[in-house]
This record gives structure tokens, sequence and C-alpha cells, in this order.
């Protein structure tokens, strides 16, 4: 899963990268100039070095949320292809759900991250378009998340961490996804994954899309990486419902507040994954080593924590979630200080109240 | 008695939609069914638990309605009635915010959220019992709805209940983002727990049914029930034509579907939905 720039399609810098296309036009020219006339420009390469990683160090902590959703998707942005690659020893996968088939979307196997023996889950969308669409674009179908459930029970029998890595614009919509019933694998791994009687760490590494991502994202830890994002529905499905124009994606982007700075802000994230300067697709090995030193600290934590202690944990986490942001009547109007008309006697018809 | 204002005997029918120009509805009193099209007294719809005399079709239910047709008179004991978002996100959108649609909804449905929680009896069972409002933002679940759902396990588990629930849902609450996509893991951990003690757990699945209820406490009743005709999805029926671009099956995503492909265990109509429900805690009961 090697990258290969011919296939990546043209998108090398984003348009509010602007900045950084100068320097780089400049430091390239110095090159030439230096190697052409044999004069040593190296001080002022340096300093427009160093200027560049101001900028994008600059740029980079004052992303919007939309920016921060481009580059979750950038093309070169590492994939659970390379984690495999660069950070699991010995791996194994395992495929096939034993019902239907096997999933190219979510791959499934035994491996080890820093000497300690775990199951890997991982949701893959491929680089080049030949895999990308042999892999759905990382759409997982029901026997995706059915494979995985069964790979994580195998490892629950015999006491293997999972790690899931989550990297999906969402689960499929399609014909074949709801009569292999979409719903119901994916209701069944959230009830699976609270209980499993292993250490479990999910960590969200480029798109986290709704219930597609959650489907493999039920755990003891949820990290995020600096640049990934993580939501309910995707900018664009928002922006077309309640702003009934898909083109205002920017603006749903924000109200979703689905940038791992935000999410760690409400108490739904574990963790934040630092990126290197200028995004993980800057600078591959750096990323999966930080994700490889979260997942060793982590895991040796979770490995250290009583397995009962561990699950009561875990059913708490889950339990609260959201709690905090119910209130009784609250700042709000309670219910009998509202002014209620006098409510419609009966129904309405089904051609009027029927949405959907 | 049902009322028929017109002869339908030559129907003109285009997609499921009348090519003939809508009459106006008589205020008040008349209602026309969307699968017969025939004039009917609400009123007779009402004494027949909302569903139409002529042709069967299941109109949608809110909340009080919901109640009323399905537990014993007077039965029903509210928690939590008050419980509302605090808007985790201060959810602002195309000039207007979450609180306002909210408010917006509370005095369209009279409810202050999607879902009702609590206890009642059925045939004189004792159940614990979850009633979704869909005239709330079209029953979206957030935070509320996930917490009064799981008040609910908890009630269950400490009164030995079977637990009801009836599901009617636009899905996750887009106005409370990830707060609300949780909501699917909260009350699946709760009924995975409420099922390692033994507890029962009925579905029941009417129209409309969609996406994060039915990839969470939808789809894990021990028993999955579903009132015929419903729309029951995981994702929407727009959202999967618009990807694959091919036109879909007037079939396609209803409780029929369901049941065919195996995700339903009976299609129950309204009318015998309290004594199905009785007769299978009657059956579980230890
Ligand atoms: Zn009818």
């Amino acid at each position: 899963m090697k990258q290969d720039k011919t296939t990546l399609g043209s998108i090398t810098h984003f348009d509010f990268e602007a900045k950084i296309v100068v320097l780089d036009e400049q430091i390239e020219e110095l090159r030439a100039l230096s190697s052409a006339k044999g004069i040593a420009y190296a001080t002022e390469i340096r300093q427009l070095q160093n200027e560049r990683v101001a900028s994008l160090k600059q740029i980079y902590s004052n992303l919007t949320a939309w920016q921060t959703v481009q580059v979750a998707r950038h093309p070169q942005r590492p994939l659970f292809g390379d984690y495999l690659e660069l950070m699991i020893k010995d791996f194994h996968e395992l495929h096939g759900d034993r019902c239907f088939g096997d999933d190219q979307a979510i791959v499934t196997g035994m491996g080890q991250i820093a000497r300690n023996k775990v199951m890997i889950i991982g949701q893959s969308k491929g680089r080049d378009t030949k895999e990308r669409i042999a892999r759905n674009f990382g759409s997982p179908n029901p026997e995706g998340y059915r494979k995985a459930l069964l790979k994580m029970k195998f490892a629950e029998k015999f006491g293997l961490p999972v790690v899931t890595f989550i990297d999906t614009p969402g689960a499929y919509p399609g014909i074949g996804a709801e009569e292999r019933g979409q719903a119901q694998a994916i209701a069944v791994n959230l009830a699976e994954m609270s209980r499993l009687k292993v250490p479990i760490i999910c960590i969200c590494i480029g798109e986290g899309g709704s219930g597609g991502a959650l489907g493999i994202g039920v755990g003891d830890r949820m990290a995020m990486l600096e640049f990934a994002y993580y939501s309910v529905i995707s900018p664009e499905g928002c922006a077309a419902i309640l702003w009934r124009d898909g083109s205002y994606a920017a603006e749903a982007a924000a109200a979703l507040k689905l940038t791992a700075k935000d999410l760690s802000k409400l108490g739904l994230i574990d963790a934040i994954i630092p990126e290197p300067v200028g995004g993980a697709h800057r600078n591959i090995h750096d990323t999966v080593y930080n994700v490889e030193s979260y997942v060793a600290t982590t895991l040796a934590q979770l490995k250290r924590t009583p397995l009962e202690d561990l699950l009561k944990k875990r059913y708490q986490k889950w339990r609260r979630l959201g709690t905090e942001f119910t209130v009784h009547g609250g700042d709000q109007p309670t219910f009998e200080q509202l002014e209620l008309p006098a409510k419609p006697s009966g129904t309405r018809s089904e051609q009027t109240t029927t949405r959907m | 008695m049902p009322a028929k204002i017109e002869s339908k005997t030559a129907k003109s029918k285009w997609n499921g939609y009348s090519l003939k120009p809508r009459k106006e509805m008589p205020d008040g009193l008349w209602m026309r069914c969307g699968k017969c099209e025939r004039m009917l007294y609400k009123s007779t719809v009402r004494n027949n638990l909302n569903v139409c005399p002529e042709c069967n079709h299941h109109f949608r239910c809110d909340s009080d309605v919901r109640i009323s047709t399905l537990v014993d008179e007077g039965s029903f004991q509210e928690i939590l009635p008050d419980l509302r978002s605090s808007d985790p996100l201060s959810f602002a959108f195309r000039g207007t915010t979450y609180k306002k649609r909210a408010e917006a909804d509370v005095k369209a449905s009279g409810q202050l959220e999607a879902l009702r929680a609590g206890r009642a009896f059925v045939k004189g069972r004792g159940v614990a019992l979850t009633v979704m409002e869909p005239n709330f933002l079209m029953g979206s679940m957030g935070a509320v709805v996930g917490e009064k759902f799981c008040a609910t396990v908890d009630l269950a588990v400490e009164a030995s209940l079977p637990l009801v629930a009836v599901c009617a849902s636009g899905g996750a609450r887009m106005h409370e983002g990830v707060v609300s996509l949780g909501q699917m893991a909260k009350t699946a951990a709760a009924l995975a727990r409420f099922s390692d003690l033994g507890g029962l757990f009925i579905t029941v699945l009417t129209h409309p049914t969609a996406g994060g209820v039915t990839a969470s406490f939808g789809m894990l009743g021990d028993v999955t029930l579903a009132e015929p005709e419903a729309m029951i999805a995981f994702a929407g029926r727009r959202t999967i034509a618009e990807t694959i671009r091919v036109e879909l099956p007037e079939s396609f995503q209803t409780s029929e579907f369901l049941l065919e492909h195996g995700f339903v265990d009976m299609i129950v109509p309204r009318s015998q939905l309290r004594s199905e429900i009785a007769r299978l805690i009657d059956y579980c009961r230890k």
C-alpha cells in the first residue's frame, strides 16, 4: 500500500496554504540557483525553511472546522494500510464474517503493537482507484461490521486487547446493505463492544462518519488524530437538510463541532493525538509514531486495570454520555410556562405530516 | 360510519401520488387517508386506533395517542417529564437556532422532548415503557432521549419489569452532533446490561423509524414487532437513491421488506398490539 503519486489526483496544496506554495517556490528557486551557479544559499534557504515551518504551524493551529474536514480527507493522508505496514508487526489478516462475505472496507487480523499481541480492526479506504473501488471507498456493508464482531469475540476468548482504526465517510447506504441489515449489524456491535471482556482502544485516524464509525467505535478509550473529524452526519448532508443547500457544508461543519478540539471540550473523546507540522499527510512516519506511542501507553494502563473495573468503567463512561447536557426545566421555560395553543383534535392526514 | 365524499372507482395514480388536484380539506372534522384517499371523520379514525377504517392504513401516532391506545386506561406513570436538552453545541443554522426550533416543536407537539418514558400496564401486565413523539424534531434522538431511555431500562431492572419501546424516529438529532451519535452506544450499552440481567425487551417499530434508532435500541429487541407498512430503515430512501442512482421499489424498507429479510419477528396490526405484547410477556415470565 505504497503511495502512488501519479494516481493521487492534483491536490498537493489547499487554498488556505497559499503562503506555503510561495515559500516552496522561493526555496526551489534558491536551490536551483545554488546548483546552477555554484553559490551556496544555505543560510537563505534555512531562513525560508524556518519561515515555512512557522507559517505551517500558524495555519494548522487555526484551521476552521471545514478546513479540518478537508485535511482529514486529503488523498495523501496516512490510511489504515499505512499503519498496518509501519506500525503492526507480524500482521495476520483474518477474513470473512462466516455469513455472507469478506467486506474489504474493514480489515481485521492479529498483530503486535509495541510487543502487545492485539486484534486489529480497521476501516480501509484504499489508495489508488482500483483499491478504492475494491474497498468501497471505506464504506462498510453489514458483513464488515459482522466480521469485526466475529474477530472481536475471538479476541475476547483468548484475552487479546482490541485496537480499532476508524476512517470512513459512513456505513454504506445501498440496497444490499439494507437487505442484509446495516442497522442491525451496527446496533449489535454497539451492544457487544460495550461488554466485550478485553480492553478496547478506538482511534479515529481520518473520517469518523456517523454510525459507520461508531460501529467499531465503542470501547474504553476514544482518541482522535489532531485533524481527524468525527460527526453524526457529513457536513454536506447536514447542510443539505438544515440549510437546504449542500454548499453550506462549511457552515454545517462549524455548527456540528466535529473537530478533535471541540469534541475534547465536550468531553466526548479521551485524547487528541498530535499530528506533525502541517498535518499527517506531510509526515506519515511521525504520525504513525505518535499513534503507536498513544496505543502502547494506553494499552499498558488498560492491561493493568482488573477486568471487572475495566468493564464497570466502560459501562459508566457510555451510560453517562450526554447526561450532563440534560436539564430539568432549567433556564428554559417549563412545559407549564409555555403558551400552548389548543391541541388539534385527532390526527393529521398522512399526506401532510409524513416526511422521510 | 366512515364517510365517503367522492366515488373512488377511477383512481388515477402516479408514483403513489394522485394526479388530481387535491380537494380542499374541510377544516377540523375531516381528514383524507393518504393511502385510499377517502375522506374520513377524524373522530372515527381516532376511535379506530388511528387506523383507516376503509383500507386499514396505519396513521402515524403522536405520543398521547400511542400511549392511550397501548396501555390500560390511566395506568401510565411518567418519569423525567421535564427533562430537556441544554443545547450542548449552541447549534445555530440558517438564521435560526436549535433552541428556537425546539420551542416551536414544543408548541406543535405539546411535548417537551421526543421520548416519553415511564411505567404502565398492558392488559394488566406491568411494563417499563418508552414511546417516541414524532412531532418533536421528527422524534430524533438527542441526549434527553438517550437519558430517558436508559433511565427506563434502569427502572425495568429495579422493578423487574419487561421493557417495551415503541419507536418512531427520524434518527440521530443533528443539532446535538456527536452527543446524539453517542446516545446510540449509550442505549445499546444499557440494553446489553439489561439482557445480561435476564430482562425481556420488546421493540415495536412504527412509521417511520430511521438511522440512529434502528441502528441502536430499535434493532436490539429480544422480540422485534413492526406495524404494517411502516418505513423502517438505516439510510434514508433519498440518500440511497442519490448514492446508487437507481429507482427503488415501493416496498423497499417497509415492515414487510424487513420481515422478508429476517429483521423483524412479526408484523402486528395496531388492533392486536396489546394482546400480542401481553402474550409475549406471559410466555417469557420466569
Ligand atoms: Zn385508507
